[in-house]
């Protein structure tokens, strides 16, 4: 029954907000929508689970940890949108919103929802053929949201987002036939039933599933060489969908990839598995390292950090064992912290109106020092300094490699999160120090409406530092859960 | 009922290399429906679970869709865009028809390495759907208007499809309408798509959308 509530609201409320005409009242429907999402998840989590065999919507471990870092994300951007967009809208001119059979922003609140409602779906699937409609969707519901700006820029974004996603997610369906023809065609591919039936699953065919799974998914996941849509849809997108994008979404194209994982692990193929996740891992790192160090442009270099992160998760899986506790702790903190960095960037985005680095300077002074300042502590904490959760999660990866006696691995994995953060130092610093920041004229819009603006991304930032400093044994069972069903210890 | 499946598989494979090598929009638009909806007959000649209704819906909504919202979509985005009406491929449609048939060695060498154990599996049947998908993917890859590579997407799915339909003799009707839906506002939304960028840009080839770069692939 939650299952059913947590999918339909948003799905009937995203509906209904495009039909809405007043702004305001659709600013509070998304929080309200949100707050009600991330109560009814509370209630997922505090229940438990027992997935009933049968079903094709339920939480499992993993399901119900990712839908709590897509509820709390939504929950964050929700309230940080009312002060966004009412910026955003202030410099709307009018003259084409009239012609428009819904308004910009009806389209966004909409689309917002809907996106909503279709990640839900995606972690409350069971049934591998209808998680591929799930990711489907979540790239139709978010396309819209991309284009949000109207710019040719946004537009080239979203064009390419859409095409390759759904080429990449195409590959996906492959290989979900693949592995319904490898499974001898069962009544329905359910998860549950599949994990227990693998003994006799039919290995190559199973092989060649999780390879098209893992492309295409991870086109989807943003996985070097496959992310090129990653860094221009983040980069144009405005930034509290980029926090969504970065922080919930790639992590729902990673629960596909790892559903498939879970079949594999069961069919006795882990190690076959673990070889692709730590190839394609530490590619996705030394791709983000390489495009970071040149960067111009704040915002992309945040969606190569995405690429870079989503890269060291899978690494992580890859180890195995204890690794995969670490990479889970390092998904969590990667989605709040980026979450909280991207919705700093459209602060700073609002106020400078570039995205060029090379253009901004001083934040830390002047009527930008909050932002500048949590700037600053997003970079710290992204980067993996103490006592940032994500440091907690890097340090169990690199100690289970070592561990592992893969010393070699280890050497690359350090040398390119080195690179990364010589990269990403440099940028913020450039950013931060040097010269004031440009007073502004009083009448922006944003020098008045700041305090959302600043406190989420803040209380993301308190969220993951709690993390490193103090780790709550509740969250440390359910995540120990999760790693035991992804084959870790 | 084999001859028919026979068929059909054939005709696909005969409708890629037609599309590969024909110059209109409008050509490779018409094509795309008649595999599509060849296509879309298949499970109604695959034996499923005999006497139920599944395969006739099914079928009904795919062909449906392929045949005649996906076309009737595509060529309104054509009226609309008011573009030239020629595909110009990247390296010419010799090359392409060279591809088509690389391409459908490849669907062969792939079925090879994956053997199947059901005997009663048309033997083109994974050859064949490989190929589209291959076909699917290189139009994709080598037309460069927007509008041509919504038809690239539309052959690659078909290919998906057949390899379904042929392997899995119809998935449950619910997930398989599910599937549809997707694929039906998947080009939709990009139908959309075309149309902004027609507006914006006054053209929609692909190859002009290169605003966004990174530093060291620009300069």
């Amino acid at each position: 029954m939650l299952t059913v509530l947590l999918i339909t609201v948003p799905l009937l409320l995203g509906l209904v907000s495009f039909f809405i005409r007043d702004d305001f009242k659709r600013r509070v429907l998304i929080v309200v929508c949100s707050s009600a999402h991330l109560v009814l998840t509370g209630l997922v989590w505090g229940n438990g689970d027992g997935v009933n065999p049968g079903a094709w919507f339920a939480f499992d471990h993993t399901g119900v940890v990712f839908l709590a870092i897509t509820s709390l994300l939504f929950f964050g951007a929700s309230f940080y949108g009312i002060e966004y967009l009412s910026g955003e809208n202030h410099h709307e001119d009018n003259k084409d919103e009239k012609r428009r059979l819904f308004s910009r922003e009806a389209v966004f609140s909409g689309c917002f929802l809907l996106f909503l409602s279709t990640m839900t779906f995606v972690v409350a699937s069971q049934h591998l053929a209808v998680l591929w409609v799930g990711i489907e969707a979540t790239t139709l519901a978010s396309a819209p949201l991309i284009y949000f700006h109207r710019t040719k820029r946004s537009l080239e974004a979203t064009w390419k987002y859409l095409l390759i996603c759904s080429v990449g997610i195409a590959v996906a369906l492959l290989g979900v036939f693949f592995l319904a023809v490898a499974d001898h065609h069962r009544e329905e591919m359910l998860l549950g039933q599949m994990i227990a039936s693998a003994r006799d699953i039919n290995v190559p065919w199973l092989k060649a599933a999780f390879l098209l799974l893992f492309v295409g998914y991870g086109t989807k996941m943003g996985l070097a060489p496959f992310h090129t849509w990653l860094p221009d849809a983040h980069s144009e997108a405005p930034s509290v969908v980029s926090a969504l994008l970065s922080g919930a979404l790639l992590n729902c194209a990673f629960l596909g990839i790892l559903r498939g994982y879970q079949i594999c692990i069961a069919a006795g193929l882990q190690s076959y598995c673990q070889e692709i996740f730590i190839v394609f891992g530490l590619v996705s790192m030394a791709f983000a390292a390489v495009f970071i160090l040149g960067q111009t442009d704040y915002k992309r270099m945040l969606a190569y950090s995405s690429v870079e992160h989503m890269g060291m998760i899978i690494f992580g899986i890859g180890v195995g064992e204890s690794a995969v506790f670490g990479a889970l702790v390092n998904m969590l903190g990667h989605s709040l912290t980026k979450a909280g960095l991207f919705f700093v960037a459209g602060n700073i985005l609002s106020y400078f109106g570039t995205k060029r680095i090379a253009d901004i300077q001083g934040i830390l002074t002047g009527k930008m020092r909050w932002s500048g300042a949590l700037w600053m502590t997003g970079f710290l904490l992204i980067t993996g300094t103490p006592p940032s959760g994500i440091f907690l999660g890097k340090f169990i990866i690199l100690k289970e490699t070592l561990f592992q006696g893969r010393n070699g691995l280890a050497v690359v994995f350090l040398a390119t999160l080195g690179v990364i953060f010589i990269g990403m130092a440099r940028i913020f610093i450039m950013m931060t120090l040097g010269g004031t920041a440009p007073q502004g004229n009083q009448d922006n819009f944003y020098n008045r409406n700041t305090f959302l603006r600043i406190w989420v991304p803040a209380l993301f930032f308190v969220l993951v530092i709690t993390l490193g400093v103090y780790f709550p044994y509740w969250l440390k069972s359910a995540l120990g859960e999760v790693a035991h069903e992804l084959g870790g210890g | 009922m084999t001859m028919w499946v026979d068929f059909i598989i054939v005709a696909v494979l005969l409708l890629d290399l037609m599309m590969l090598s024909s110059s209109r929009i409008r050509n490779c638009i018409q094509i795309a429906a008649v595999q599509g909806t060849l296509v879309g007959l298949m499970p109604l000649f695959v034996e499923s679970h005999p006497g139920a209704l599944s395969p006739v819906v099914a079928s009904f909504f795919s062909i449906f869709l392929k045949g005649v919202v996906f076309p009737w979509l595509l060529f309104r985005a054509l009226r609309e865009a008011n573009i030239r009406k020629e595909v110009e491929p990247i390296g010419g449609y010799p090359l392409s028809l060279l591809m088509g048939v690389v391409m459908f060695a490849m669907g062969f060498w792939l079925s090879k390495r994956l053997l199947y154990p059901d005997p009663f599996v048309p033997a083109l049947g994974a050859p064949v759907s490989f190929a589209t998908f291959f076909t699917g993917v290189f139009l994709i890859i080598s037309r460069m208007k927007a509008i041509t590579q919504v038809i690239g997407y539309l052959i690659l799915e078909n290919g998906i499809y057949l390899f379904g339909a042929v392997f899995l003799g119809g998935q449950s009707l619910l997930v398989e309408l599910a599937i549809l839906l997707d694929i039906f506002a998947a080009v939709f939304v990009m139908g959309i798509t075309i149309f902004h960028i027609n507006r914006e840009f006054d053209h929609i080839d692909t190859q002009k959308l290169s605003e966004l770069k990174d530093i060291i692939t620009s300069k």
